[in-house]
């Protein structure tokens, strides 16, 4: 038994300071992004969350130019999205759309502006890689903490709205007969996306954070009818797939002939592999469960 | 049976009274001087052709859409969310990508308003078991809504609005897109419900039809104006020439009635097709 964890686990992963970071934030991160992405994917709201990633890409680049966490940035500029995205009253799914595609590619063009700042006039060179594709083991431990807390923020309040969010997906007009405010729902929830989207950027950076939203809830709603049962289970392979992802990145230094694979690219991976064995080997949701 | 609060009201005095209620649009009237009652026990179908004004009607008494006039609902006006009115929505397309199970839709009818997680209790499961047999849906109770046929999901978000135990329930055009077996089953249920739990019903259609042996009353909606009463008071050719305005024909054709408006009031709208036919 010793002999098999020494092989998958290579030498110092449990004492590693960066891993245990990782490990912590990762775990964090995905529990959040698993929770709220169920209620994106029935919402509908897949590109609402990518273009979250996005924008917050632009406050992530400036981060580097203010000398600020840049978590800060993608937090401040996700938000600002959420708020804008608000605000315009789009009513219907495809002028929601186009709105916000217009959103995105304005706040990418800045983003493009930033990043070539932050190589050009900053020393960080790694910026645009560290920003798009993440480096989840350069989180600096000074963010953990705020990680935890937005975790914990977030996550209370999208359990505290979880039947509202239920039944507004479901109809909002069911939801409106019982007093329910649908809109001030729909914005506290693009407001948790926002969060969630922005903690996933920092690990698996924002191109890929819509991986980690995404792809565990549609797996899950794959596996299960229950919402109770598919929110946890969208928590609990993200967690499983980002602690899988970073033991590989780890082991892959060890690898033969390898110096290392990205973290991010073996955690999206993992996800996507998960979401098509789910497809190929789950039940067809679209046939009824009963005979 | 889940017994209702009889005390709360008594059983003759209305659970819905609507007085004079008018919605304006802009400058164009919806609904004018509309005003009638509904007691408990009482099936009432809401008639009028499409765009009559009974999804804003509706809307009225729901508390959705402001209007001038009065709504009492149970002899008071109506608060924020009255627990005396259970609503079954118009058209309701339903996402088989939705995790959400018909007991889940029902149990959702309980405290899909209420903050935090539901807690799976015996007394919620057993209430949300005895919604689900009270409109026969426990055969299908693990499937998910989107899964289910028109008729299926009807009778889930039925058991949706009954299980807070409303003593009004507003149904908009529940019988659209249903096959005739279907809408019989759920018109049955419904004629059940309002006599055994003196629940007031108020179903809203285009077609008054399928309603004819369950209606003890009719609601009659043209051009913004209501005619309200006894079916066969309200479906004759004076009654509702009057509320149309010009001469209108009511023709009895073995069980069916059909309804001949005659002419076409809105000038821009094509008349080659003939006189319009409210069945």
């Amino acid at each position: 038994m010793t002999g098999f964890w020494q092989g998958v686990v290579e030498p110092g992963f449990f004492s590693s300071a960066p891993v245990h970071s990782a490990v912590a934030v990762g775990a964090i991160v995905a529990v959040v992004s698993g929770m709220t992405g169920v209620f994106t994917v029935i919402r509908g709201h897949s590109f609402a969350g990518e273009a979250l990633g996005d924008i917050g890409s632009t406050g992530g680049s400036a981060s580097y130019l203010l000398g600020i966490n840049p978590l800060i940035g993608f937090l401040g500029l996700s938000v600002l999205g959420a708020g804008l995205m608000s605000a315009t009253g789009a009513r219907t799914r495809k002028a929601r759309d186009v709105e916000t595609g217009i959103v995105v590619g304005g706040a990418l063009g800045l983003a493009a502006l930033f990043l070539y700042l932050d190589t050009t006039r900053t020393s960080t060179t790694g910026a645009p890689v560290t920003i798009l594709f993440g480096s989840i083991f350069t989180v600096p431990s000074s963010t953990l903490p705020i990680v935890a807390v937005l975790g914990g923020v977030t996550l209370t309040i999208l359990l505290a709205l979880y039947r509202m969010l239920l039944l507004t997906s479901l109809n909002p007009g069911l939801a409106a007969a019982r007093g329910t405010s649908v809109r001030l729902v729909a914005v506290a929830y693009l407001a948790l996306l926002a969060v969630a989207v922005s903690l996933s950027a920092i690990t698996i950076g924002t191109i890929l954070s819509t991986a980690l939203l995404i792809g565990p809830p549609a797996t899950a709603l794959r596996l299960t009818d229950s919402p109770g049962r598919a929110t946890v289970l969208a928590a609990v392979i993200g967690v499983a797939s980002t602690w899988l992802g970073i033991l590989l990145a780890y082991d892959s230094d060890y690898w033969p002939r390898q110096h290392g694979w990205p973290a991010s690219f073996l955690i999206v991976t993992i996800i996507v592999a998960g979401y098509l064995l789910a497809r190929v080997f789950g039940r067809d949701i679209r046939q009824p469960a009963f005979g | 049976m889940i017994p209702t609060d009889t005390a709360l009201i008594s059983s003759d005095e209305a659970i819905l009274s609507v007085e004079g209620v008018g919605v304006r649009f802009g400058t164009r009237t919806v609904l004018d001087e509309v005003s009638f009652t509904i007691r408990p026990g009482e099936f009432t179908g809401l008639i009028g052709s499409n765009g009559a004004g009974k999804t804003t009607l509706l809307r009225v008494i729901l508390g959705l859409q402001p209007a001038t006039g009065t709504v009492l609902i149970g002899g008071r006006p109506r608060r924020g969310r009255d627990r005396l009115v259970g609503y079954v929505p118009q058209k309701i397309a339903l996402d088989p990508d939705i995790p959400l199970r018909a007991r889940d839709v029902v149990g959702l009818g309980l405290d899909g308003h209420r903050l935090g997680v539901p807690l799976p209790t015996r007394r919620r499961r057993a209430l949300v078991a005895e919604a689900l047999d009270a409109v026969d849906a426990t055969r299908f109770a693990d499937a998910r809504i989107g899964n289910l046929s028109g008729g299926e999901q009807q009778r889930v978000l039925i058991a949706h609005a009954l299980i807070s135990r409303p003593r009004l329930l507003l149904l908009d055009e529940p019988l659209a897109n249903l096959d005739v077996r279907s809408e019989h089953a759920v018109v049955d249920l419904l004629s059940r419900i309002a006599r055994d739990r003196r629940i007031g019903v108020l179903l809203s259609a285009h077609d008054m039809n399928p309603l004819l042996d369950a209606m003890d009353r009719v609601v009659y909606i043209a051009d913004g104006h209501a005619a309200s009463g006894p079916t066969d008071e309200v479906v004759q050719s004076d009654v509702l020439s009057r509320l149309y305005g010009h001469h209108v024909d009511v023709i009895r054709l073995h069980d069916r009635i059909l309804v001949s408006v005659g002419r076409v009031d809105r000038p821009d709208e094509p008349s080659e097709h003939g006189p319009i036919v409210v069945p």
